[in-house]
This record gives structure tokens, sequence and C-alpha cells, in this order.
């Protein structure tokens, strides 16, 4: 059974239509890489199965591990598993990093019926996860990404992807912006949660990260459809011929 | 942060939980305010002619005052002959906490205040003033032992006069305002505390005010000294059943902090605020001053009004010793129809006096929410240094948030600080939340909790939980 299965999606922000008609399934196990033009669709195809309120469903279906995801309200999705590392994650002052973090964690485990973990336990969780993903122990310390550099942001994602091992991943350019050690933190990431019973569905401007990892497919968005699927092949044209030979 | 989740999410639920009322048989003077209604109240208490004549003094001063209305709130005018300015639960004077109602101990029990003895908080002393009375006050002895005195203020007009006379009215003259004037002539109980010198009080004191009865004012007083070298602790709470109409609170508190003396005083203001269409609810004017008279003392508030209909007050420290220092850390929140106009004053008469000023205003619904301060140094206080950090937070688009900061400096050497920001919870920021598996009530206590963390910091241990709980009841329906 496929884990998502996005059948007809019809996706409007404010007045205008964005998504015309997404139909993508997404097996437990594989890795889908979507790319494309600035502006054709890809944050709203992550943003709308997340749940995200501006995204206004026309119509289409979404199911995910057999149920109904767009029936589904924001929060339950999260704790069933759907995560989404922001293109632009959102600053949030006065609320600490580690407070976020954990809480995070312990909705994750209450959900699933987990004892929560305690300040300590939590920290030396964190500990080991910070090393992975390069980043210091004060940036815990901080407000949720007040003040981060591009690059701490996509690396605070990570440090939350890390955390919360989601059963279907979203992450729309964890790439961008990251260093050549994060780049390769990312990757690191995403092969050791490259398992059978999870799926990833990456948002990319940039082939060198595909390069590490064991892609199975990759779509091209284009105009608010996919209109363009194959293996890594198409990374090769897209290299020589830009987005202008897949048109909409 | 589960376990507190869950009670947030519990109370939630719960919307004002100490809403409620006791029926009880109530020894009440008619409604109406005369001189014979002060001098009514004054022989209730025996009390000696010197204070009888003080609050006459004060009373007619009062006649002659205008209510003030230069805050920034909207009410109907107040009929001052319609409330009743003496309430009290019928029974004799209880000589011991065996002797107390049991219907009013449970009162108390429900509102999670223990007066009864085996139930006590540990390292917490409290004065209970139940309406216009003070119903018990316990581990007096255990504290007379060190020297400490606390007791009601009825009390300490009886067995400490002496004491009594020195200090009232040298912070908060009788004839201050329009609201002060009238406590002076009406108060009817409240809290008295003396620190002897080189003395730290050796538990928390606290004084859990309830208003009960309907159709009453209440009116108390409070006054702390700390002597020389002392040090002491002091927290107030306030709870009061729900009703349709308003009903005034017009309480006094003065501090006194010798030299080296240090006061904290903390406030967890949680009167009625009336319901979701503004109906009823507390008027809570309230004069709170505190003098650091002597040389190197120290005098901080810190307050959470989450209650009230309208709330209009300014713990303000008078810095006449050289090096004394004030501070002021408030959160305030108004939800639905609420109104805050609250801030400080900052008097720096002595030299190398410094005062810092931590305002957090919240608003959501329809509420408004005023920072008033002043920050004024007198020509011989030199060297005299402020800071004032005043932040709003904003819910919705239908509240509003305001500042009125004045800065008088009278003297060249003057160092003042002030920073001020506004901010939203944006619509991003819960979606972030959300979509790490936190709710949305969850994610807004998040960040108002952490808005308010340096304010919060400052309370007793004991009651910083009850305070965080109290801003997640208090912004409920805030986000929808
Ligand atoms: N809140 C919004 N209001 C109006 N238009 C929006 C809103 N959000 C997105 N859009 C528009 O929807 C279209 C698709 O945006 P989307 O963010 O999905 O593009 P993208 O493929 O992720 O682009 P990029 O590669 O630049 O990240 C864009 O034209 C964008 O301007
Ligand atoms: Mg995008």
């Amino acid at each position: 059974m496929n884990m998502l299965e996005i059948r007809g999606l019809e996706v409007s922000i404010g007045d205008t239509q964005i998504l015309r008609g997404v139909d993508l399934s997404v097996s437990a196990g594989e890795i889908h890489v979507i790319m494309g033009p600035n502006g054709s669709g890809k944050s709203t195809l992550a943003k709308v199965l997340v749940g995200h309120p501006d995204c206004e469903v026309s119509s289409g279906e979404v199911d995910y591990a057999g149920r109904s995801l767009l029936e589904m309200d924001a929060e339950e999705r999260a704790l069933e598993g759907v995560f989404l590392a922001f293109q632009n994650p959102v600053e949030i002052p006065g609320v600490g990093n580690a407070y976020l973090l954990k809480a995070a964690v312990n909705a994750m485990r209450r959900h699933r019926g987990e004892t929560e973990l305690d300040a300590f336990d939590f920290l030396s969780m964190v500990r080991e996860q910070l090393q992975q993903v390069g980043m210091s122990e004060d940036m815990l310390k901080r407000s949720v990404n007040a003040g981060f550099s591009g690059g701490e942001k996509k690396r605070n994602e990570l440090l939350q992807l890390a955390l919360l091992k989601p059963r279907l991943a979203i992450l729309d350019e964890l790439d961008s912006g990251l260093d050549i050690d994060g780049m390769k933190a990312v990757c690191t990431q995403i092969s050791s949660m490259h398992t059978p019973d999870r799926a990833m569905l990456l948002v990319t401007h940039y082939p060198r990260m595909l390069e590490h990892l064991r892609v199975d497919h990759v779509h091209i968005m284009s105009g608010g459809r996919l209109v363009q699927s194959g293996g890594l092949e198409l990374v090769g044209h897209l290299e020589q011929g830009g987005y202008e030979t897949f048109s909409a | 942060m589960s376990t507190a989740n869950k009670e947030i999410s519990d109370l939630l639920n719960e919307r004002y939980a100490a809403g409620f009322y006791t029926p009880l048989e109530t020894d009440s003077v008619p409604p109406g305010l005369s001189e014979d209604t002060v001098r009514s109240i004054s022989a209730r208490k025996a009390e000696p002619e010197w204070l009888l004549k003080w609050r006459l003094r004060a009373y007619r001063r009062w006649l002659e005052m205008q209510e003030p209305h230069w805050a920034h709130a909207k009410y109907a005018p107040i009929d001052y002959q319609a409330a009743s300015y003496y309430s009290a639960p019928k029974q004799d004077k209880p000589k011991s906490l065996d002797e107390v109602d049991p219907q009013i101990l449970e009162t108390y029990e429900k509102l999670g205040i223990p007066l009864r003895e085996r139930e006590l908080l540990a390292g917490v002393a409290v004065d209970a003033v139940f309406d216009s009375v003070s119903v018990a006050t316990t581990f007096k002895e255990k504290l007379a032992e060190v020297g400490v005195i606390f007791c009601s203020f009825s009390d300490a007009v009886q067995e400490h006069p002496q004491l009594v006379r020195k200090y009232l009215g040298t912070v908060v003259p009788r004839g201050d305002n329009f609201y002060a004037a009238l406590n002076a002539a009406v108060f009817s109980d409240g809290s008295f505390c003396y620190i002897p010198p080189d003395t730290r009080c050796p538990m928390e004191l606290s004084t859990y005010f309830r208003i009960n009865a309907g159709n009453t004012g209440q009116f108390e007083r409070t006054l702390v000294v700390a002597d020389r070298g002392s040090h002491v602790s002091y927290l107030e709470g306030c709870t009061a059943p729900m009703r349709d109409n308003n009903q005034l609170h017009a309480a006094v508190v003065e501090l006194v902090a010798l030299e080296d003396a240090e006061i904290k005083y903390s406030t967890v203001q949680n009167w009625y605020p009336g319901d979701a269409q503004g109906r009823g609810g507390i008027y809570n004017f309230v004069t709170k001053r505190g003098d650091c008279r002597g040389a190197r003392s120290r005098i901080s508030w810190t307050q959470i009004e989450t209650g009230s209909a309208i709330t209009w007050k300014y713990p303000s420290c008078i810095l006449r010793g050289d090096h004394s220092r004030g501070a002021f850390y408030s959160v305030a929140i108004t939800n639905n129809w609420q109104q805050a106009d609250t801030g400080t004053k900052m008097i720096h008469l002595g030299r190398h006096t410094s005062s810092t000023i931590i305002s957090k205003g919240i608003s959501a619904g329809h509420g408004q929410n005023a920072y008033r301060g002043m920050v004024e140094a007198g020509p011989r206080a030199s060297h005299a240094r402020n800071f004032t950090q005043c932040d709003s937070l904003l819910m919705g688009d239908q509240c509003g948030a305001h500042t009125f900061p004045v800065i008088r400096a009278g003297n060249c050497t003057v160092q003042v600080e002030h920073e001020a920001t506004t901010s939203k919870i944006s619509d991003e920021q819960l979606f972030y939340c959300r979509q790490r598996g936190i709710s949305t009530e969850d994610a807004v206590a998040m960040i108002v909790n952490g808005f308010c963390q340096r304010v919060l910091e400052e309370l007793p241990m004991e009651f910083a939980v009850e305070a965080r709980k109290l801003l997640g009841i208090s912004l409920e329906g805030a986000i929808g």
C-alpha cells in the first residue's frame, strides 16, 4: 500500500489557484524529489500536505497511511508522523529553542503512548543529535530561530527532523543556504532515515545533494502540475536544457 | 511541560474557577457613605480616638475631591452611595483557627489556600481577609519567635498601636488621591507586618483577599515595615465571585524600608474580570507605594494582573535613601472587555539611586492595556539611573496597547534608558508549533510564558506555577 497518495489536488491561496491537479504516489521506503522553477507551487504542495491554513483545497484527495489526510487537523498530521522542514522557518522570540523542541518531542511521545522525557533525559538525547547536525549547545538556549542565520535556521530544522523521526518527511529546500558541512549533515541524516518504513519528499534546486542519496523518483513541477516524472536521469536533462524543455 | 499543559487545559475548561459564592450570615452596614458610616466602622473595631479622627479627616478631604478620569479606561459613573462599606461574616472574632467558621475555611480551601494547621503550605504564612475582615492568620506564633509581627490590620491597631501610628499614612498620605482618601476613611481590614532589625523573615508572608458579599466594596489597607537590615518577601492574592454588577476594590498598600532593608512585594491579582460580553467584574483602583527611606534599602513590586474589569494601579517607589533601589516587574493581561491602566512611578530623591521597570502587557479580545510610567529624578538625586523595558503583545486586531512614559531629569547626571516593543502572535508562529505536534493552546501558553519570563522569574517559587496557570486561563478563547 502507498504511504501517500495524492489524486487531482487543486489548491488556491487567497483568490489565486496555485496547484492545478497534482497526482503523486509515494510508497514507504522511497525517496521522491520535486524540482521546478521558482513559484511553480512546490512549497504550496508541501504546505497543503501539513494542513497550512492558507491553503484552500478546491478539489482532490490525499490518503496517508490509509486515512484521509485532508480531514486531519494540523497537529494530528504532525503527531501521525508527517513532518515539514520549512523553506523559511519562522522566528518565535521569547520561546527557548530547547523548550519548543522538548514540547514537540514529548507531544509525540505522549501521542505514541510513551513516557515523556524529563529535562535531563531530553538534554542527553539532544546533545547526541546536536553534534550530528553541527549545532552548538548555545543554540538551544536562544529563542526559536530568532536572529539565526539562514544556515542556522536550516540546521535547526534538521535537528527537529532528527529528533522527531517522522514517517513522512517533507523537506522543502532543506539544503538551500547550508554550507558544505551542513549539506553533508543533511545527506547523512536523510540516508540514516532512509528505512523501509519511512518515505521522504525532497524539494530542491540543487542536483548536488541528490548524488549522495538513493533517489527513487524525480518529478518536475511547473505551473502547479507535476509535468514529468522519472529517475535521476531527469536531473541530467535539466542541467543541460533548464526548465524550458518541460512545459506545463 | 505536559502536566503543566494538562493543568492549563483543564483549567481552561473551568473558566473563572474562583467565581463561586459562599452563602453566609453577615454583619453589614447599610449602603451609603457618610460620617456616620465612618464612625460605625471605627466603632465596630473599637478603634482608638486618634484613628477615628484620622479617618474623619480623610473623609472630609475626600468629599472635596473629584473622581479621576485621566486613565485610559471607560466606565459608567460610580454611585458611592449605593454600595455597602462594611460586610463581615457574622461571628464573634475567632480566637484560633479551630473557631473559624468551617464554611470560610472551606472557601479558602476551594481557592487552594488551606488554612487548617495540618494542611498549611510549608514556608508560607497567610493572612486571610474575607470581605471586610481578616478571618485568620497562620504561623503567627512561629513568626513571633523571631520578632516578626504579622497580623490583621485591626489586631495591629489594638496590639501595636505605637507602630501603626508611627507609619500609617507616611507613604500614602490620607489625602493622596481620590481612592486613597476613600480608603483612609472606610478601610476595614488588611494586613500588618513588621520585621525587626537585622532579621530575615523565615517564611513567605501572604495575604489572600476574597470579596464574597454582593453590593459591597472592599477597602483594605496593608502596611509593611522592614526595619534596618531586615528582609521580607510578601505576596497577595485576590479573587471574587462572578456577578453581573461591578464591585469596587480600593486598597492602599504602604511599604517602608529602612536602612539596608529589602521588601519584595508580589501580587497575583485575579479578581473577577467580568464575562465575555463585558458584564460585571471588579473595579480595581489601588494605590501602592513603597518608601526606600533608608540608605541602600530596596523595594521591588512584582505583579501579575489577570483579573478585574478595570485595573488602575501604579505601584511606585520613593527612592529617598542614597544608593536605594526600586523595581517594578509587571505582567498585565486584558482579554474580552477588560481594561488595564497600570505602571509605576520611580521617584529618585537620593544619590546613586537606581530603578528598574519591566512591564509586559498582553491584550486579547477587546482588551485595552495601557502602561503609564514616570521616572523622576530630583536635583539632589545625582547619578540616578533607570532602566525601563516596556513590551506589548497583541492577539487579534480588536485589542489595544498604549504606553505613556514620562521622564523628568532634575539634574544632569541622571541616566535613563527606555526600550519598548510591540509584537503580535502570528499565525505563522502558531502553525509552526502545530506542525511540531503542539496544540494551539499550548503554543499560545508557551509564547505568552516566554514573553513574561523575565517577570515570572521574580515571583517566589511557590507562586510561579500558579501564575503560569493563570496566564493560560486568562487568555482562554483569545485565539480560536
Ligand atoms: N500567501 C500567498 N499569497 C499570495 N500568493 C502566494 C502566497 N503563497 C504563495 N503564493 C504564490 O503561489 C505561487 C507558488 O508559490 P510556492 O511557494 O509554492 O512556489 P515554489 O515552487 O515553492 O517556489 P520557490 O522555488 O521559489 O520556493 C507563487 O507564485 C507565489 O507567489
Ligand atoms: Mg518554495
